[in-house]
């Protein structure tokens, strides 16, 4: 459940970082590969090592999707419609690993931020990257 | 066994040899009840924690989470045999305190986070990949005496 502040303050985050949605994007993702490793199985076509073109730019698509939810947390389902589609028949990603990258991208947060990710910060962020995830999963079966 | 590399000790004792404990003791703790509410249920006779301002002046909880901390010292200190380490804590955990396994993930979580927002971009992948492979075996020492 999130409250109207913390929908403001989620958004007000991913707004300040759409800039920066690549270096963002493709941090989380070197820091899921580390230390999950299990993960890099899906990414086999890709050139994956530390801020490749590739990375990069796989970073930055999954940032823009989180900016674009962000702005209207309430029509998730609508938002995330064609890439609900994508991972439940084509990418087919085992839903755990939402999980980890989203421990992942909260680290990157807080790097990035330092005490401005504060306790309440962290929390809206992994409530909202939660929900996400759901959303995301929904037409798997 | 589990098996350290030479990179992956030294980054952990780097982590360990910078970490102030009167600071990010009660960090991580307060930071656990805020960010998972329904770890409070363990927290009964803690005082106020009605909301996160309540959480993060307590003074139980502050000085809890550095006692929580300097349980980690055992296992820095005894790297090549965590299990063994911790066998009185995890029956403690099991038969007095009823902790659910869970939580401990859950601490491990929101530690990560506090030394990663202290650390800042200093805290790099391979860092974090030692660090956490650290905490999940001391989460899974934590967890052997539960039956």
């Amino acid at each position: 459940m999130l409250s109207k502040y913390e929908k403001e303050l989620i958004a007000s985050i991913w707004e300040r970082l759409t800039p920066v949605a690549k270096d963002i994007g493709s941090e989380a993702l070197s820091r899921m590969f580390a230390t999950f490793p299990g993960t890099k199985t899906y990414f086999s076509h890709l050139d994956i090592s530390l801020r490749s073109p590739h990375l990069l730019a796989h970073g930055k698509k999954i940032v823009l999707a989180l900016v674009e939810g962000s702005k209207d947390i309430s029509s998730l389902t609508t938002t995330l419609a064609p890439l609900q589609t994508l991972h439940a028949y084509q990418l087919r990603i085992d839903p755990t690993n939402f999980k980890l990258f989203s421990h992942c991208m909260l680290v990157t947060l807080a790097c990035n931020m330092g005490d401005r990710f504060t306790p309440v910060a962290h929390a809206a962020m992994d409530k909202y990257l939660s929900a996400f995830a759901a959303v995301l999963a929904e037409k798997y079966r | 066994m589990v098996e350290w590399t030479a990179e992956e000790r030294s980054i952990i004792s780097e982590i360990f040899s910078k970490l102030d404990y009167d600071d990010v003791g009660p960090k991580c703790l307060s930071r656990c009840l805020i960010v998972y509410p329904w770890t409070q249920r363990y927290f009964g006779g803690f005082g106020n924690l009605y909301n996160a301002e309540a959480i993060l002046s307590n003074p139980m909880i502050a000085a809890h989470g550095i006692t929580v901390l300097h349980g980690l010292d055992r296992a820095l200190n005894n790297m090549d045999d965590i299990k063994n380490t911790y066998t009185q804590l995890s029956e403690l955990h099991s038969e007095k305190l009823h902790v659910d396994p869970t939580n401990f993930t859950l601490l491990a979580d929101c530690l990560t986070i506090v030394i990663a927002a202290k650390m800042g971009t200093n805290f790099t992948p391979d860092m974090q990949a030692a660090w956490q492979k650290f905490l999940s075996v001391v989460v899974s020492a934590l967890g052997r005496q539960y039956h």
